[in-house]
């Protein structure tokens, strides 16, 4: 296999607050290879984002403090001055973010705003720039894109901003493509659209996705690995297929249990993860998860180590219960309460 | 209007339809309208849960805030209870507001951020002068804990709560006048999955506690099934498609309604896949000047020459099933040559124009034959 093109370290991010030391992103390692889509899940708060956005340099500033490494073709990005990571940024990373209506700039025309992405990393005039512009539009998909490039974004429906943003963020031939919920705010037609774009695109350019959503169904057929966090840790990582069919981690099951499918019988009830995300400023002892797994014992006083517990290489997991006992216990958990038991 | 168990209806529509006027020039002279809701009739029984789907723009928060007379409608019959209500004063509604309530799809806007949750949710007992200021108090504080927060609560403002528990406050809202309806629009698509499943739950129970009425307003037809009796399916402000939810994730009818159920995100690697997924081309088109005939023909993969030209009835397939569509899907030769347009069909359709043809007996989610 080809040399990573990522590689994350024991990556940690923590803020200085009023309230005391936010425990963001503690002890996070992957590493991304090209052609690769990485997705990574989790509840709002359980650092997938403040993950992402270090990696573009977004989080640098007074209050933050960084641990660990990333490292991109040879450079450790947490090293380098914010005027070198310029260079990386919308270069050799691209993101896309979450809310396509607040993402473009409403007083400019989308045209201007690709174009602008373009002439800010590569020297080419302002027809060059647009001519460019037209045929990314072109590319994800927007019709008449010579008309259309001159639009505002106002005159765009929310799907085809979303695209727009995916143009402005593929505009430079990004290595690595970072989508951050890109299709939350979208209807599930336009969802299926934008992730069927995204994997086409990915092949196009050659690039690596690193894709975050707090919904595993999205990440279910484009993913090659899923990563899972829970208050800015790993809690389980490994092939999709393992993931899914092989779940580990009892959070995994009430996330798998939280999604109504349309692919099984409706249950009386769906199964829901008690209570809320704990603070990442006192975190609970021990795992993470204790306070709301079902089936925390003794043992989870102790905080288990990310590894692998499984016969499959590659498939980790922080979870100090038995793997028979999970394999029998899991279903409850991931086909909530069946109509037959209610 | 038939409801398929007898039961009387809760509120029924006949008809209704939404414009909004555009308008234009220094006389502000209408130039053109927005065909928001457009000639859509249905009624739902006491106690049933209607899931209202569709894409954005397809007139479905138009159409649930028309029901509850956020927005007069520009034409057609309301009936609460067998009393029409399209045409009632601000005065004459106010009794009606304590009947029918509504939860709102953004839990960070639709609560008052300056306003304490106690005054948030007793606000509408005040305003119906109900209870002492003590009694209300109690009152607030028993439906704090009946959604799942604590009484202590009280005193707080909603940017101390997370978006769950502020979608909570707003269903303690809604709750408060014990009201028979209740329109939740989008209640959940603000939330993160795991969130949504307990509000989903949350909803189930309040419904078995207080024997209340839903319209469930959505895009996501997995939640719809989960909570719906029966669901509604529109697009460009036109009814579709009704069937029974079960039944509608069988047997869709209508290839908009295969379209929207092949769209749902399915959280298994090789089911999903493996499944055909038929990804709709473009957006949905504007609905000032929508498109002729099937508004959904641009965009259906079956479409033909009489799909352009002629409006489909809403044609009534048996088991309560309605759809409106030339050339519907899983429809075998009896049902077809027995189905009837529908009373709801609206005016502007050819009611003769009953489909001839069935395009085909796909199962979109599952790719085998339907059982």
């Amino acid at each position: 296999m080809a040399e990573p093109l990522l590689e994350v370290e024991d990556l940690s991010v923590h803020f200085a607050t009023e309230d005391g030391l936010v425990r963001a992103v503690d002890g996070v390692s992957f590493d991304l290879k090209r052609g690769e889509v990485l997705g990574i899940v989790g509840e709002s708060g359980s650092g997938k984002s403040v993950t992402a956005m270090t990696i573009m340099g977004l989080t640098r500033g007074v209050n933050a403090r960084f641990g660990g490494s990333v490292r991109y073709a040879g450079k450790d990005l947490l090293q380098i001055s914010d005027t070198e990571m310029q260079d990386y940024r919308g270069n050799e990373i691209g993101m896309i973010f979450q809310d396509p209506m607040t993402s473009l700039n409403p007083v400019y025309r989308v045209g201007e705003q690709i174009s602008e992405a373009i002439r800010a990393h590569e020297k080419v005039d302002k027809r060059g720039a647009r001519r460019r512009s037209v045929e990314l539009l072109k590319q994800v998909g927007i019709p008449n894109p010579e008309s259309r490039v001159d639009d505002f974004p106002h005159q765009f429906s929310g799907g085809m901003r979303q695209r727009a943003m995916i143009a402005m963020a593929l505009s430079c031939n990004p290595a690595i493509l970072i989508a951050d919920e890109p299709t939350t705010a979208l209807d599930v037609t336009i969802q299926a659209q934008i992730i069927e774009l995204i994997g086409r695109l990915k092949d196009d350019f050659d690039s690596a996705v690193i894709m975050i959503t707090h919904d595993l169904g999205v990440v279910a057929d484009i993913a090659d690995d899923i990563m899972v966090m829970y208050a800015g840790r790993v809690v389980e990582r490994g092939a999709t297929r393992d993931v899914f069919y092989d779940p580990q981690m009892p959070y995994t099951w009430g996330l798998l249990g939280s999604i109504p499918r349309l692919d099984r019988p409706r249950p009386e009830r769906l199964y829901s993860i008690k209570g809320t995300p704990p603070s990442l400023i006192n975190a609970p002892r021990g795992c993470k998860f204790r306070p709301r797994c079902p089936h925390a014992f003794e043992k989870c006083q102790e905080e288990p180590r990310l590894e692998q517990r499984v016969e499959t290489p590659g498939h980790l997991d922080r979870c100090w219960l038995d793997v028979d006992f999970k394999r029998e216990h899991r279903g409850a958990m991931i086909a909530g309460e069946s109509t037959e038991a209610a | 209007m038939s409801s398929p168990n007898g039961s009387a209806p809760l509120i029924e529509l006949r008809h209704v339809k939404k414009y909004f006027p555009i308008r234009k020039g220094v006389l502000q002279r209408e130039v053109a309208r927005v065909h928001a809701v457009d000639d859509v009739s249905f009624a739902v029984r006491e106690g049933e849960t209607l899931g209202l789907v569709g894409e954005s723009g397809c007139g479905k928060s138009t159409l649930g805030r028309t029901i509850v007379r956020l927005l007069e409608p520009t034409d057609g019959q309301i009936l609460f209870r067998g009393r029409q209500i399209e045409d009632l004063g601000p005065r004459q509604l106010r009794p009606l507001r304590r009947e029918m309530q509504m939860v709102f799809q953004d839990p960070y806007a639709s609560l008052n951020p300056r306003k304490r949750v106690g005054t948030i949710v007793g606000d509408p007992l005040k305003i119906h002068k109900i209870g002492d200021a003590k009694q209300r108090k109690a009152q607030v504080e028993e439906l704090l804990e009946t959604v799942g927060l604590s009484p202590e609560h009280y005193n707080r403002f909603p940017h101390e709560f997370s978006g769950g528990q502020r979608q909570r406050i707003g269903i303690a809202r809604a709750l408060a006048l014990r009201p028979k309806l209740i329109v939740a629009d989008e209640p959940v698509s603000a939330l993160d999955v795991s969130i949504q499943s307990q509000m989903l739950n949350l909803l189930e129970d309040l419904q078995n506690e207080f024997q209340l009425t839903y319209i469930f307003i959505a895009h996501d037809l997995g939640v719809v099934r989960h909570v719906s009796d029966r669901i509604a399916v529109m697009y460009l402000g036109k009814l579709v498609e009704l069937s029974p939810a079960e039944e509608l994730y069988q047997r869709p009818i209508m290839p908009y309604t295969e379209a929207l159920l092949s769209a749902v995100p399915i959280p298994d690697p090789d089911l999903a896949r493996r499944r055909k997924r038929i990804v709709l081309e473009g957006d949905v088109p504007s609905p000032i000047n929508p498109p002729s005939g099937c508004r959904f023909h641009p965009r259906c993969r079956y479409a033909t020459e009489v799909c352009r030209e002629v409006e489909p009835p809403l044609t009534d397939y048996g088991n309560a099933h309605l759809a409106a569509c030339h050339h519907p899907l899983n429809v075998d030769a009896a049902t077809l040559a027995a189905a009837t347009a529908s009373p709801q069909t609206p005016r502007a359709a050819d009611e003769d124009a009953l489909p001839q043809d069935s395009a085909g007996a796909a199962d979109p989610v599952r790719g085998d034959t339907p059982g």
